[in-house]
């Protein structure tokens, strides 16, 4: 029996499909796995629409459950640009994310490539090191982070901001772990050809692991973006703070002014959306690789 | 990396105002278990990472167990939807469930209008709501976060496993506890102890609910938010608040180490 069904493993989509309709209670299965993914999908998304949606409504309509269209978009924004130095907050956010990812990118995936390539006698004890780093809570670092900083004289710079998240233990790991998957006959051949370590991982590994680089973007990009405690405790000065610093204080306002914050982060979110949809197609890709 | 750290071990010793620290031994220590909001801090971190982490985790396999499916339609569409609300900013998100679960909002009425409760309930008023958004909110961020990574783990399980079991009559439900979870255990463990580290860690989401204070009456304060209040907000005092990130230290230690031995355990029965 079992070597059969071994032999008849690979079904194709239709015949399983047919099989499935064969059976009442298969049928049954699928529409639920539809009606749970359906909401799922909607619970996901509905705050999306939401968030647009307010953006054309006034406070109070937005409090009240409001969930059409309005017609106070233009107040909305121009409150919006009155209250906020728009272009400004952006550059801030947009330089701090983007320095911050590249940084990210070419450190720790150097950091990967070597963990992965190199063998050395301590090398997994370093390794376990990072590991039981990763566990320390930011929270913990904090403070004689700051202390640091403040030392430096370095608080309330962009620099401040972007130095403690450049060596990122996650990412580093990510990198290893996807570079596992990557072969080390392309490797031996690049060295038999006489290309230099920093040649073979210029030509050879990142153009191999563009997938990983692409999911990895991603991700510390949105990290960096949407970064919050950290900015908060260095950026003091209000021509320094980033966007999701300035959502957070127009929120914590009394009474918050809904329509005009719907709009802020309409427009905070934009960038990580388009950067989404733009590496997507890769994002699935290399988070295989690394998970192999 | 390891300089900060070392650091703030030492400093979790001193104690005094400002920067005029001395060696206080133990003392921080005893002041923790006197210190009321301290112990509220940590029932209310224990009660997000209890209830928040199993629901999370739970439905993330759902979804990608029923995602993994080669016949299902429209499986792109899914995927992209349920990942989604991960690209959103922590702010960004927890101002727009702030303004949903306004107590006249649109969350109030849906669930008013399908019957679910008789009148409005003040999400953000009542001391057991309040953590229940709370808990409602972090869900919907990182549930398709941790999905992903099973999809991708899921994605390089042999199928022919699966059609073997199904020929042999194994039950769905049986192949998804004997094979699929086994299979994917290492992944679990991996994504179980990073959403501890960060439900430990909550910070953001409580602070723009609650504008900082982490009310109604502390019932929603955690760990960080206690930490950056001692911190920036009141008095500052590098001692103690560096006393209390350790204790985060130690928690998420003791629970990792927890989910490894349970893991194994499972390995060998």
């Amino acid at each position: 029996m079992t070597v059969t069904s071994m032999t008849t493993g690979h079904v194709d989509r239709a015949a399983a499909r047919s099989r499935m309709s064969a059976n009442p209670w298969g049928l049954i299965r699928r529409g639920l796995v539809y009606v749970l993914l359906s909401i799922a999908a909607f619970v996901s998304i509905f705050p999306f629409f939401w968030m647009i949606v307010g953006a054309t409504n006034t406070s109070a309509d937005i409090i009240k459950g409001k969930a059409t269209f309005g017609s106070a978009l233009v107040a909305n924004v121009s409150t919006f640009f009155a209250q906020v130095d728009v272009l400004r907050i952006f550059w801030n956010s947009g330089f701090i994310a983007v320095v911050a990812t590249a940084l990210t990118l070419i450190v720790s995936s150097l950091a990967g490539y070597g963990f992965e390539m190199f063998r050395s006698r301590v090398r997994e004890r370093v390794f376990a090191l990072l590991l039981l780093l990763l566990s320390i809570p930011f929270a913990a670092m904090m403070v004689p982070l700051f202390v640091m900083f403040s030392q430096a004289k370095m608080v309330n710079t962009f620099a401040a901001v972007i130095l403690p998240t450049v060596a990122s233990i996650f990412i580093i790991f990510y990198f290893r772990q996807a570079t596992k998957a990557f072969p080390t006959e392309l490797r031996d051949a690049a060295r038999i050809d006489g290309l230099k370590e920093w040649q073979i991982f210029l030509y050879v590994y990142l153009p191999v692991m563009r997938s990983t680089y692409a999911a990895a973007t991603i991700i510390v990009f949105m990290n960096n973006w949407n970064n919050y405690l950290w900015p908060l405790i260095v950026l003091q000065t209000a021509e320094n703070k980033t966007i999701t610093l300035i959502l957070s204080g127009l929120t914590s306002a009394y009474t918050p002014d809904y329509g005009m914050i719907l709009f802020g982060t309409v427009l905070a979110t934009l960038p990580t959306l388009v950067i989404f949809f733009l590496l997507q197609r890769r994002f699935v890709e290399g988070m295989l690789g690394a998970v192999k | 990396m390891l300089y900060p750290i070392v650091w703030s071990l030492w400093m979790s010793f001193q104690v005094g105002k400002g920067m005029n620290l001395s060696f206080g031994g133990f003392a921080n220590i005893v002041r923790l278990t006197k210190d009321p909001v301290f112990l509220r801090a940590l029932g209310n971190t224990f009660t997000f990472f209890i209830f928040q982490v199993p629901i999370m985790i739970v439905l993330a396999l759902l979804f990608a167990v029923a995602l993994n499916d080669s016949t299902l339609r429209f499986r792109g569409f899914f995927r992209t939807a349920i990942f989604l609300p991960c690209v959103t900013s922590l702010i960004a998100y927890s101002t727009v469930f702030k303004s949903m679960f306004a107590t006249d909002g649109i969350f109030n009425q849906a669930l008013m209008a399908i019957h679910v409760i008789g009148g409005p309930i003040a999400w953000l008023g009542d001391p057991f709501w309040a953590k229940v958004s709370i808990i409602l909110a972090i869900t919907w961020r990182w549930t398709g976060y941790n999905m992903i990574f099973y999809l991708a783990a899921l994605q390089n399980i042999d199928r022919s496993i699966y059609e073997a079991a199904r020929i042999d009559g194994v039950p769905a439900w049986a192949r998804f506890r004997y094979l699929t979870i086994p299979m994917l255990k290492p992944v679990i463990l991996f994504t179980t102890v990073i959403s501890t580290i960060g439900t430990l860690q909550l910070f953001d989401e409580v602070y723009n609910f609650t504008a900082g204070n982490g009310g109604p009456s502390d019932s929603t304060v955690t760990l960080s938010l206690y930490i950056y209040n001692l911190t920036f907000k009141f008095m500052p005092s590098f001692g103690y608040s560096a006393t209390v990130s350790w204790v985060i230290v130690v928690l998420v230690g003791i629970l990792s180490f927890l989910q490894f031995l349970i893991a194994r355990d499972r390995r060998t029965s």
